[in-house]
């Protein structure tokens, strides 16, 4: 690159003309954008300014609009801003102020450019400077520059003064010591004349108040004032936005309020203005019945106006108020419900949210039902919005709302096979959870785990593998339930579950495995089963000879178990009609019972296990795993290389057992016999639900260091590390290559996406505006595949599906008792350290700081009365004692930034922080003001007792240095009387 | 506070972008690739708010209303009011209509030279929401009190600019 020459900057190309370039370069402009960026170098070193100034602005333009990366013109937009020109100076500033970062490097050049510009005389100058300082601002620009805002706060033009308020916030965040120089005078500025300069102090504070409300109590009577006499809607909306945050902290301040805003309710036209007091009434001041009434009278003519905003806005208020007041949804009922019908994406989501809200212990099997039919008929998008929130209130507080968990259950099962079902992860989490939780609903889990595992089709959707990994797991780790565990056997190795991911796969695998021990350890000791079960299942009376001597007591299951299998005869149909033709392909001549159309499918279970099913079972097994224990995935290569081990071990004595039943003498010597049954006694410990706190609670051993640092660690394993990636495309590749299903193909199509946004965006645009685009000719093709597994109905009557909810609500949601319970409700295991809440989020530091400030300085605040606050200012002698007493007192680490910076008032505050307040100006001048100070007498409460209203009383307290920790709910002062 | 303020056209070209917190090129690219992306998706006459946790952070809603083929989105949070917001918007459209006759051209404004100057243009709509909003906070709601200021700028920029007014743009510059 050579050095900027004269011809450069007479042949540069203006910023008119790099838009028409774009414009003509417009399908592909790569080329010519970093061409352009290549001139921009070149020119931005020119020591010409007008070149200089062109070439920043045009790289400002691609920044903003052709995200360029600009980061190396930092230098040059310092150096422009310093040119005299308002042009000149305004691109650099723009630039500046899009550009640069709190740790940009040369962001501290420009420190004495904005000191310059903020106390130019051109004010437009002035609001440049401001505005780049709010972009760029960081703890020493803001350090730096306090002062220049400072003495902006006061300016006379009050363009100027707004303009310097809302960069005070900006500046308060980066450098919490400039609130000790520029609070009181912001506080001043509510009391302008000009509603503009009170309406950019009300947002100042509004956006500190929502960060930590507690410190700003002591102004609510200046924010008083402003909501009783301000005319200006905006002001109003950011003052009530304050009180709404205060409001909930000091209950006679919400006392006070109240009037004031529903007249506001009553008597304003602007539907913002509105909004926002319905909002503030329904969050902070709820306990005013009164106000309420109005509010939810106001958000239903919301609900019934043309504007969809205001409909949106009106369900908004209403999910707020449903907590306390839940009669507020109850009465729009029928709107809500409607809603669900609406057009509007955001209606329909608030409507469902309401729905929910109005989910009991009656009325929730009615309404996920119909929701779930509704559903069926909805696009995916607010179908799984649907699904979702059904799942979230259904498992809220431990399933407190679910009664008949056998019915849950069920639904989970059909929400699986709702098309464009993508909670797969959530419904994992609850089958799993309701599981382990709920001890009799196990047979259902465990029938509604096979109805999904032996669909083929679903193995094709990667929305439901999460779900079928929880149903492999729960049907083998509660196998003891199943009617059918070769039936089970066979889904768990049907061919279609190459589709799954590894991951998933091993889950499977796993399962395989229970299932197997479970059949073996029957088979192997199977007197001992077809006892216990023959006692267990009395309807069935004709089962196996060898059972007839043994005592009962040895291996009864559980009473819970017995319940359990009582309860799948009372209420599903289905248990008993469970098809009998699904497993008859297994059943080979082997088995003894034949399984007529009188016989419950439960009987199958224990007879099953002869030794030619027996050995069938282990050929399948070995069948399906003998090409996987080559895989590149280690957790499946893994359990399945450790499953066939095993079928290897008790093979060949299996096979040699002799054919007569007399064998349980010979059966206990095998070899195998003693691996079953170790096997089997591992899993048939249950697995219960762990507590959330439970990692907590184990104490660390001595001499483990949990902090210590494990970089070396990464430098050791640097050299053995595998590539992960291409551990990850290899599996891939295999997985790609035996799915040639749609599904997965339409998946792989979703991750190659990304990469081509453009077109993406298009496909998106053309989904939108369809009839401008040619059709297109491709189609789907759709592979030699099973037939998707949901089939979408056609969305037909919608609408009468939403008249059926609202009949259905409407008789639901009367409060009935269920005329009789079929059962009661089981128990839901349920932990200690369950309930730990979310750890209580901390403000963030800086935060901390600022209301530590702003606390200090309403401290000091009480001590000088508004009028004479100026003058106080001004006196040096004042200060000049402060600085003396700072150094005797202990010195606070902000008194001496702030004493570099030469700002007088910081004698005083820390001298008065610092309770050396004896002298008499303190008390006189206390009076005007006597119910602010007390107010703020509150937030000093560590170093003062309680209890006293009086100033003097408290001055004296104060003097004597009694610093007295008080508890942390000292006496409320009542602000506004 | 405002979040930032984003115009483009409906094919997700941006035309004004401005945040009033830092992000770097890349995020803004994406934010805007992602809000375009839940807008062209929007139907018509439905609401004009959209949660935006999931695309810009948390506690965050867009507006948007569509002026011809231009989006106005203006990204916020829980402390303004949807509907002020809305008027803000509106207050910002009504000034640009102001400045350049009709906002609904700005688009084609924005690629076609229409104007005597693009540059000229570019700026003044930066100029117009500098005053309207400072750091995230409403500074100005009177469109006439913006337009007058933005006058008053522009009157600034051309007398200092004088030297600027030789024409640089050279006719034959592509082939170079």
């Amino acid at each position: 690159m050579s050095g900027p020459s004269i011809m450069d900057s007479l042949f540069q190309t203006t910023l008119d003309d790099l838009i028409k370039g774009l414009r003509f370069h417009l399908l592909d402009s790569s080329p010519f954008l970093s061409k352009s960026v290549d001139d921009i170098r070149r020119e931005i070193t020119s020591t010409d300014l007008p070149t200089k100034s062109t070439a920043l602005q045009k790289l400002t333009y691609l920044r903003s609009l052709h995200s360029v990366d600009d980061s190396f013109a930092a230098f040059h937009a310092v150096e422009l801003s310093s040119s005299p020109r308002f042009l000149h100076k305004k691109i650099a500033y723009l630039s500046a102020s899009l550009s640069f970062h709190s740790s940009t490097p040369v962001a501290l050049l420009l420190t004495h450019q904005l000191r310059k510009d903020l106390s130019s005389p051109n004010p437009h100058e002035v609001t440049l400077a401001l505005h780049c300082l709010s972009s760029i601002c960081n703890p020493d620009l803001a350090r730096d520059l306090t002062p220049e805002i400072f003495t902006l706060l006061s300016s006379s033009k009050l363009y100027l003064r707004k303009a310097a308020i809302a960069t005070v916030l900006i500046v308060f965040r980066e450098c919490p010591d400039s609130v000790r120089v520029c609070f009181k005078r912001l506080v001043e500025n509510l009391e302008s004349s000009d509603s503009q300069t009170v309406s950019a102090v009300i947002s100042v504070f509004c956006e500190l108040a929502s960060r930590e409300p507690r410190s700003y109590l002591p102004l609510a009577p200046e924010f008083y004032r402003v909501l009783v006499d301000s005319r200006n809607n905006w002001v109003l909306i950011k003052v009530l936005k304050i009180f709404a945050k205060l409001a909930p902290l000091e209950p006679r301040l919400a006392n006070r309020i109240v009037e004031p805003i529903c007249d506001l309710v009553r008597r304003s036209g602007a539907k913002s203005l509105v909004f926002e007091c319905i909002r503030t009434i329904v969050t902070s001041l709820n306990e005013y019945e009164s106000a309420v009434r109005l509010a939810v009278a106001k958000v239903k003519e919301f609900l019934v106006d043309d504007d969809p905003n205001l409909k949106y806005l009106g369900l908004q208020a209403l999910s707020i108020v449903a907590y306390r007041h839940l009669w507020a949804v109850v009465e729009n009922k029928e709107f809500v419900i409607k809603s669900l019908n609406d057009t509007d994406p955001n209606i329909k989501l608030e409507a469902l949210r309401l729905v929910m809200v109005m989910v009991c212990e009656d009325n929730v099997a009615e309404i996920c039902r119909v929701l779930l039919n509704y559903a069926l008929k909805s696009d995916p998008e607010f179908c799984n919005e649907i699904l979702g929130s059904v799942l979230s209130t259904c498992c809220a507080n431990f399933y407190e709302k679910i009664v008949d968990f056998d019915w849950y259950v069920s639904v989970l099962g059909e929400m699986s096979r709702i098309p464009h079902c993508q909670r797969g992860e959530e419904i994992e989490s609850q089958l799993i959870d309701i599981g382990m939780r709920v001890k009799d609903v196990r047979p259902e889990l465990v029938r509604v785990g096979r109805d999904l595992l032996i669909d083929p089709a679903l193995l094709g959707n990667p929305f439901l593998h999460r779900i079928l990994s929880a149903a492999a797991w729960v049907s083998a780790e509660y196998v003891d339930f199943s009617n059918n565990p070769i039936e089970l056997m066979e889904a768990l190795l049907q061919p279609r579950t190459s589709l799954l991911p590894p991951s998933i796969r091993a889950v499977y695998i796993l399962s395989v495995l229970k299932v197997l021990i479970f059949c073996l350890h029957s088979h192997l000791f199977s007197t001992e089963i077809v006892a216990s079960s023959l006692c267990a299942n009395d309807w069935e009376p004709r089962v196996v000879e060898s059972a007839t001597g043994l005592p009962e007591s040895s291996h009864l299951p559980s009473s819970d178990t017995l319940a359990g299998y009582e309860q799948n005869e009372d209420f599903n149909p289905r248990f008993s009609c469970q098809s009998p033709e699904d497993d008859s392909g297994e059943n080979d001549g082997n088995t003894a019972v034949v399984p007529g159309p009188s016989s419950t499918s439960a009987s199958l279970k224990n007879e099953h296990f002869t030794r030619g099913s027996i050995v069938d079972l282990l050929d399948i097994v070995k069948t399906a795993f003998g090409p996987l224990a080559g895989s590149h995935e280690v957790e499946v290569q893994e359990r399945v290389r450790n499953v066939l081990g095993l079928i290897e071990l008790v093979e060949q004595e299996i096979r040699d057992i002799p054919m007569q039943k007399e064998g349980k003498f010979s059966v206990e010597k095998l070899e195998a016999s003693e691996v079953i049954k170790l096997l089997h006694g591992a899993f048939a410990d249950e697995i219960g639900p762990v507590s959330s706190s439970a990692q907590e609670r184990v104490p660390i051993p001595d001499g483990l260091m949990l902090n210590e640092n494990l970089n070396d660690l990464e430098t050791i394993c640097a050299d053995i590390r595998l590539p992960t990636s291409s551990s990850f495309s290899l599996g891939k590749s295999h997985f790609e290559e035996r799915g040639g299903a749609s599904l997965l193909n339409l998946e792989n199509k979703e991750e190659s996406e990304p990469s081509s946004e453009s077109t993406s965006l298009l496909a998106e645009h053309r989904k939108r505006h369809g009839l401008y685009y040619l059709h297109s000719e491709t189609k789907e093709t759709t592979s030699h595949d099973y037939p998707p597994a949901n089939e979408p109905k056609l969305r037909s009557d919608v609408s009468d599906d939403v008249d059926d909810l609202v009949k259905l609500t409407e008789q639901s949601l009367v409060p009935k008792k269920k005329p009789n319970q079929i059962k009661p409700r089981p128990v839901v295991v349920r932990l200690d350290g369950d309930d730990v809440g979310v750890a209580v989020k901390k403000a963030e530091s800086k935060d901390d700081l600022i209301s530590g400030a702003v606390r200090d300085v309403l401290f000091v605040n009480e001590a000088i009365p508004t009028s004479s606050r100026g003058k106080h200012f001004e006196d040096s002698s004042s200060k000049k004692r402060g600085k003396e007493k700072v150094t005797i007192v202990q010195p606070l680490e902000s008194t001496q930034n702030l004493a570099n910076m030469g700002i007088s008032e910081v004698g005083n505050s820390s001298l008065r922080r610092s309770r050396h307040v004896s002298h008499g100006k303190e008390r006189k001048h206390r009076s005007p003001r006597k119910n602010f100070g007390e107010s703020e007498e509150k937030h000093q409460s560590e170093k003062k007792k309680s209890g006293h209203r009086h100033g003097k009383s408290k001055a004296r307290h104060r003097a004597d240095g009694v610093v007295d920790v008080v508890a942390q709910t000292p006496v409320i002062p009542d602000f506004l009387l | 506070m405002i979040r930032g303020v984003i115009v483009m056209n409906d094919q997700g070209k941006p035309r004004l972008v401005k945040f009033y917190d830092y992000q770097t090129v890349e995020k803004q690219q994406e934010l805007i690739r992602r809000i375009y992306g839940v807008l062209c998706n929007r139907a018509e006459n439905v609401s004009n708010f959209i949660q935006a946790d999931s695309i810009c952070g948390p506690d965050t809603q867009l507006v948007y209303k569509t002026y011809a083929t231009l989006y106005f989105v203006f990204i916020f949070d829980s402390s303004e009011n949807e509907l002020a917001m809305l008027d803000l918007m509106q207050v910002f459209v009504e000034t640009l209509d102001k400045c350049f006759s009709n906002v609904c051209e700005l688009d084609i404004v924005f690629n076609f030279n229409k104007y005597s100057s693009v540059q000229q243009l570019i700026w003044q709509v930066y100029t117009i929401l500098d005053e309207i909003i400072l750091g995230g906070q409403v500074l100005e709601t009177s469109s006439a009190e913006v337009v007058k200021a933005v006058a008053e700028i522009s009157k600034l920029e051309k007398a200092s600019n004088t030297t600027m007014l030789v024409p640089k743009s050279i006719p034959g510059w592509q082939s170079r």
